[in-house]
């Protein structure tokens, strides 16, 4: 397999991804679909390395897993906190940051 | 007669003046007296009530008693030596500008120093009894002994900076003196209108001396006039025409004479001082001081005289309908001023007779106004003549001093006033042509008038039956009061003969005002033409006033008297000319202001507001609509990236 396949993979991956987080509400699911994202990018920024046959991509790609890592330990609190307060955990209902 | 004039003006510009030795070496001390009393009384707070009154007495008298020493020192140099100066210290001194302040202790002006601190002497003690239920006496008598002061450093000063120094400090003292009762809105009123109907004359005066400095790089009297006669034309007449515009606003000639009458709602002590016997005749003074410019400036000196002789008319006529007694007068000052103006405009030979008469209304005027102001303290502050009436026996020593101020100011001879006026007249006539005839005849016509609203005053107040308000009953008042009036009514009885005898003021004045008339002749044509007028004004006077009842509200009257009540539109004139444009003015600049300027800065605030109103909605709360438009960015950015790629 080429490394363009892989790249292909990463941009099916990524357009899923974003999709998820448009068209769902459940803040679960959105975190799940940002994760899907970073990992198609994860996985780009890898086929480009090999397709250059640099490892600077491969770097990026640990730099990615560890802002991923914060990232979910971050959100994943504030959506228990949210949860707890609303009994729900829809984007859509924490709406009143607002105009 | 041109090669006169100049004669004249050539003597005067090249007369030396000595500096001064002997006792004037401490002419400083007629400003510090009055300036010492009016600082203590002022600045002393209540702790000088008590005894306040008697140093604002003393100052006065104290600068006075001077006044005579330095006088009488004066009298015994020789006649052209008599000019002499004190420098004082130098004011200002900035590269080509140098300004020395000094006294000038001439002929001239220790006539006005007599006379300012001799008859206001007398206004003080008069004023210590007038004064004596007011709470606030000493302040009052601060402010005079401020006034004297303003007034001597006037007369005195050496140059024009330091003469419009005294000049500004006589409108103020006047403007605190009119609304020394500024719990009144009348007075209150009346002091902010004579303070700017002042304003434009000063402004005349202090663009006279700009110009002054700009010709002729001095504005000491000798520097000026001792290059007037190198000056343009063009620049003597317009010295001349700013001068008179400041004398018109101190003098209350015509057309700054609308403050005057007003003036009377202050103290009436205030009235006989200030608008009576010295501030008002500052103009006169300042003419005839600066005579050398007018000298070289024919036109200058036609408008003075035609100023003189208009306001001679108009407040005389002006006096004839008024029924308050202090604004009758008011109005008589006005009219005497114009005289005095009328001989300082006729030059050389006519500034010793504006001069004798100003001497000679300042004691008769004070006379009259102190008289007024103890009928109006005995009669609970009236002064509607129509209330007064059969005064003469309940009030004998008014109306005695009274009566002969009466007869001084019209003119009926031995008085003061006969010679005075008459000489005036005269030398009207004499200036020849048609201006002689027309300005002597205005002077004839207003000796009438004089003799007709005179009379008419001493019938409403003195005779007739009572027709008092109830619960008034005057009595004589005390000697403090009437004791002033005595000294004044002698003088107004004297002094006249004494100075116009024998050529005694002329002659003195002679040296420094660079012509010695011929001897006046008495009963000329004119005189007895005048003396014919005058027993025609006191026959319709007593035809009409005292021959018949006076009712106690004033009759309807004819338009004349109508528009004499109303001070000939003076003030109607002012309020459309002067009043309502500049309110439109406000008030445009107001609309200008609200529409143009505010409604340019609003208009852009609003759109701004509404705009970032309406991008607010925007920010909706829902996540999704965010990521969709983080999502969007992106894209557009990436494919941007892309085209400039390609």
């Amino acid at each position: 397999m080429s490394p363009g396949h892989y790249v292909a993979l990463a941009v099916i991956l990524f357009v899923i991804g974003a999709v998820g987080v448009l068209i769902r509400r459940n803040a679960l699911v959105i975190f799940m679909c940002i994760e899907l994202m970073l990992n198609a990018v994860n996985l780009a920024f890898v086929a480009f390395a090999r397709m250059h046959g640099q490892l600077d991509g491969q770097v990026v790609a640990f730099f990615v897993m560890v802002v991923a890592a914060a990232e979910v330990v971050v959100g994943l609190a504030i959506l228990m906190a949210i949860f707890r307060a609303r009994r729900s955990a829809s984007v859509d209902d924490a709406s009143l940051l607002k105009y | 007669m041109t090669g006169n004039l100049v004669v004249a003006a050539a003597n005067v510009a090249t007369e030396p003046t000595l500096p001064a030795v002997g006792v004037q070496r401490a002419a400083w001390l007629l400003l510090v007296f009055p300036l010492a009393g009016a600082a203590v009384l002022l600045l002393g707070g209540r702790r000088t009530n008590k005894w306040g009154h008697i140093v604002g007495v003393a100052m006065p008298l104290a600068a006075f008693v001077y006044g005579v020493i330095a006088f009488a020192a004066m009298l015994g140099y020789p006649a052209d030596q008599r000019s002499r100066e004190l420098t004082l210290y130098t004011w200002i001194h900035v590269a080509r500008f140098n300004v020395p302040v000094g006294l000038r202790i001439d002929q001239l002006s220790i006539c006005f120093v007599l006379l300012i601190t001799g008859v206001g002497s007398l206004i003080h003690i008069f004023a210590v009894g007038y004064m004596s239920h007011d709470p606030e006496r000493r302040r009052f008598f601060g402010y005079m002994n401020l006034f004297v002061a303003s007034m001597l450093l006037l007369v005195l000063a050496d140059n024009y900076l330091a003469l419009y120094v005294g000049w500004e400090g006589v409108g103020l003292t006047s403007y605190l003196l009119i609304g020394f009762w500024q719990y009144k809105p009348a007075a209150a009123v009346a002091a902010k209108k004579a303070f700017v109907a002042n304003r434009v004359g000063d402004l005349g005066m202090s663009i006279a001396i700009m110009l002054m400095f700009a010709t002729f790089g001095s504005v000491t009297f000798s520097g000026v006039f001792g290059q007037v006669g190198h000056a343009s034309q063009g620049v003597t007449t317009a010295l001349g025409l700013l001068l008179l515009l400041g004398a018109c606003g101190k003098s209350a000639q015509l057309p700054l004479q609308s403050w005057l009458l007003d003036a009377m709602e202050g103290p009436t002590p205030v009235s006989a001082l200030i608008h009576a016997a010295t501030m008002v005749t500052a103009g006169v003074y300042l003419i005839v001081r600066s005579g050398p410019i007018f000298d070289l400036s024919p036109n200058a000196r036609l408008l003075v005289t035609i100023v003189g002789a208009a306001t001679l008319l108009f407040g005389a006529i002006i006096s004839c309908a008024k029924d308050d007694i202090k604004k009758a007068l008011a109005g008589s000052t006005m009219s005497q001023i114009g005289y005095m103006m009328l001989a300082a405009g006729l030059g050389p030979r006519g500034y010793a007779f504006a001069i004798g008469l100003l001497l000679a209304h300042g004691f008769f005027k004070a006379g009259l106004f102190l008289g007024a102001g103890s009928i109006k303290h005995e009669m609970n502050d009236e002064v509607d003549m129509r209330r007064f009436g059969g005064l003469r026996t309940v009030m004998p020593i008014t109306f005695a001093t009274f009566g002969i101020g009466y007869l001084a100011i019209i003119g009926v001879p031995p008085f003061s006033g006969f010679f005075a006026k008459d000489t005036v007249i005269d030398a009207a006539f004499d200036t020849g042509s048609t201006t002689g005839w027309v300005l002597g005849l205005a002077a004839l016509i207003g000796a009438g008038i004089t003799a007709f609203y005179m009379t008419r005053v001493m019938y409403m107040t003195f005779a007739g039956e009572r027709r008092w308000d109830e619960g008034v009953h005057p009595h004589e008042v005390p000697p403090i009061m009437t004791s002033p009036m005595i000294l004044l009514a002698i003088g107004s009885l004297g002094f006249g003969a004494f100075e116009t005898l024998g050529d005694r003021l002329p002659d003195f004045l002679g040296p420094v005002i660079g012509y010695v008339p011929a001897e006046p002749a008495l009963f000329t044509p004119a005189g007895i033409a005048a003396l014919v007028l005058i027993a025609a004004g006191i026959v319709l006077g007593w035809a009409m006033y005292g021959r018949r009842p006076v009712p106690v509200t004033a009759p309807h009257g004819g338009p004349l008297t109508v528009a004499a009540r109303k001070e000939l539109y003076g003030n109607a004139v002012n309020e459309s000319l002067l009043m309502r444009p500049g309110q439109w003015l406000t008030r445009l600049s107001v609309y200008f202001d609200n529409r143009g300027v505010d409604g340019l800065v609003n208009t852009v605030a609003a759109t701004v507001g509404g705009t970032s109103g309406r991008a607010r909605r925007a920010q909706t709360g829902f996540v999704r609509s965010y990521a969709l438009s983080m999502f969007v960015g992106a894209v557009l950015l990436v494919g941007a990236l892309l085209l400039v790629r390609i």
